[in-house]
């Protein structure tokens, strides 16, 4: 899918650098984007560059408020919030990504495979998905994670086969709608396979809300995340991710309020961004939206 | 159509024609025949959704046995002091000891008549009951935020559509930015913090008086105001632009009603089919809120059973939200083919 989206700006560049000159026009994605791309570097580089360790704990001083040796306080431990903060960012922006990623592979090539050879085949694939929407599978997820879990690959799994189902439905549709154009049956009267066509004539074609989706599915899957860290499920110690620091913090309100501020605001933060952007890389890339 | 007396045996290939000549012209006068050919089919589509749902929940009773049985620990393993022989004894008393597929057997036997077994980890009480005493505490959660979330989503979508583009459409998309962007488990803590502990207007925890509502239902529902009010203001905004609501305004029927009376029904379509996802992400949000609030509901219970390998409340909870999202998806899904008949229904 990549090379052929870079080989597009290459050549003819109309599409894609229209829509990014359309997304320049919208202060609150283009907000967005800076924020992420300013939390992701902290995350990055941040930790190494402090002179605190995440682990690193302070049982004298305890929890203190902000400071300057101390930008954002320290936990009840004495270890330094913002350096905590950074590592949890790696975690919760990692877990992020990787599960979309999970759920786009399994959601685009189900969708793909349901839209272009219909009839029978489609509509077994997509009872299963109206079957699976209409099935509890948060409980599901959290008995996953209590009975096997703590452990970081089976919640890219289990977070990634919950939300990939409306991304296949997204694809399917668009499918079936591309399928039936000319280029496709130019396409097919040159002989090419099936495989040859879904993957390198209509996937790039409908490239546009297969983005805009992922950056909407990220967030959804972060809170997914940070839920099961909430309820003590997710992310396990010593590892931290954004989930369990609003958690820690929330029992430590009362006397540290600053524990929940942060976490709270950093995480809240990132979800604005990435919704602020899906929402204008949607108006940009002209995605029929159930917006308006 | 049939004139004169009809033979009994021909009524069903009149109404299958009924039926068929309803759905493909929409030229029907008559409205009690019309009514019965719609009947026919939706009866057909009820029945085969039902099916469907008992073969999915036979399903995921068969999926969760299995998988919380070959897991690791036992209900009895966290206990101390438990000497080989009580621990044969308490198996031997729950039926632990028999092959796995005769305890599904069992199980399935007893489900049958409605019994979901003794909880494992309380005492002499069995799952039923724990169910019928926490369950109440759940559904006035649960209704009390839909009803928040309702309230709130239609009014800001309706307004938001109304006067497009003025304070109230921006303040409507902020709201909805927030409620996706904030998390309830970021604005509970948030909110008990300042209204409870610091301004001292809530008790910080607690199912007691009306009071202890406000708190728990206003960050449950929050959530899900906002994906209302947009599907409101989307929806409504297509159906102010059809011909029936400039002829309805120039009937000379007030705003007010044109748009209660004719714009929301066919503009609260999208809303419906949303009911069953929303009340879906409200019963895994309980888990959470009933954590934060201390509210002593199924939620909590359910997470504290599945920590505990309390197999059979974990079944019995886990029961009990499938056929609570299933019978609510097939509602919505009858709902819906009524409010527009233009749905199709397939089977």
């Amino acid at each position: 899918m990549l090379p052929a989206a870079a080989e597009k700006i290459e050549q003819g560049n109309s599409l894609w650098l229209d829509a990014w000159l359309r997304l320049r026009k919208n202060h609150l994605a283009v907000f967005g984007l800076g924020a992420l791309i300013a939390i992701g570097l902290a995350c990055l580089v941040g930790p190494w560059l402090s002179t605190h360790g995440y682990e690193e704990q302070n049982l004298e001083l305890g929890a203190a408020g902000p400071s300057r040796a101390h930008w954002l306080g320290t936990d009840t431990l004495g270890r330094d919030l913002l350096v905590r903060l950074l590592t949890g960012g790696r975690v919760s922006l990692g877990v992020g990504l990787a599960a979309t990623f999970v759920a786009l592979t399994i959601g685009v090539v189900f969708g793909a495979v349901a839209g272009f050879f219909g009839g029978k085949l489609d509509i077994i694939m997509m009872r299963t998905v109206d079957i699976m929407y209409s099935l509890p599978f948060m409980v599901f997820v959290i008995l996953l994670m209590v009975f096997f879990g703590r452990n970081i690959i089976l919640l890219f799994v289990a977070i990634g086969a919950v939300e990939w189902l409306t991304m296949a439905r997204i694809v399917r549709s668009q499918v079936m709608a591309t399928k039936r154009m000319e280029f496709i049956e130019a396409a097919r009267s040159l002989g090419f396979g099936r495989r040859r066509i879904i993957f390198r004539h209509i996937l790039p074609n409908i490239l546009g809300p297969i983005i805009v989706y992922t950056t909407l599915t990220i967030p959804g899957v972060m809170l997914l995340e940070a839920f099961l860290s909430f309820l003590g499920l997710g992310v396990q110690p010593p590892m931290s991710s954004w989930g369990v620091l609003i958690k820690d913090g929330a029992e430590k309100m009362e006397e540290y309020s600053w524990l929940l501020i942060f976490p709270g605001a950093m995480f809240s933060l990132t979800l604005f961004s990435l919704n602020f952007l899906g929402d204008g890389l949607r108006d940009a890339l002209d995605v029929r939206s159930s917006k308006d | 159509m049939a004139r004169g007396p009809v033979r009994a045996s021909a009524i069903p290939t009149i109404l299958t024609t009924l039926c068929r000549s309803a759905s493909v012209n929409q030229k029907f006068h008559s409205p009690s025949l019309l009514r019965l050919a719609t009947f026919i089919p939706m009866l057909r589509f009820i029945t085969s959704r039902l099916l469907q749902s008992l073969l999915a929940l036979f399903l995921v009773i068969t999926a969760t046995f299995f998988m919380i049985r070959f897991v690791p620990g036992g209900p009895f393993t966290a206990e101390k002091a438990v000497t080989p022989e009580i621990l044969r004894n308490l198996e031997a008393h729950y039926g632990l000891d028999k092959p796995l597929w005769r305890q599904y057997l069992d199980y399935l036997g007893r489900l049958g008549h409605g019994d979901l077994g003794p909880s494992f980890k309380y005492p002499n009480r069995t799952v039923n009951e724990i169910i019928a005493d926490k369950v109440p505490v759940s559904a006035e959660l649960g209704l009390l935020s839909l009803g928040v979330a309702l309230i709130i989503g239609i009014t800001l979508g309706t307004f938001a559509a109304i006067r497009r583009n003025s304070w109230i459409d921006y303040l409507a998309s902020t709201v909805g930015m927030t409620g996706i962007s904030i998390p309830s488990f970021v604005v509970g803590p948030l909110l008990v913090l300042g209204l409870a502990i610091h301004a001292g207007w809530f008790n910080a925890s607690g199912w007691y008086g009306p009071a202890d509502r406000v708190l728990p239902c206003l960050v449950l529902g929050f959530a899900y105001a906002a994906p209302i009010s947009r599907l409101t203001r989307g929806g409504l905004l297509e159906v102010l632009n059809q011909d029936f609501i400039r002829t309805a305004r120039a009937k000379g029927a007030s705003e007010f009603r044109v748009i209660t009376r004719h714009a929301l029904r066919g503009g609260l379509l999208p809303v419906v089919s949303f009911l069953g996802p929303a009340v879906a992400g409200i019963l895994t949000g309980s888990f959470v809120i009933e954590t934060i609030f201390q509210i002593p509901g199924i939620g909590r219970e359910f997470v504290n059973s599945a920590t505990n390998r309390d197999y059979t409340l974990v079944l019995g909870t886990v029961i009990l939200y499938a056929v609570l999202i299933m019978a609510l998806n097939l509602v919505v899904d009858i709902l819906q083919a009524w409010l527009n008949p233009k749905v199709r229904l397939e089977t």
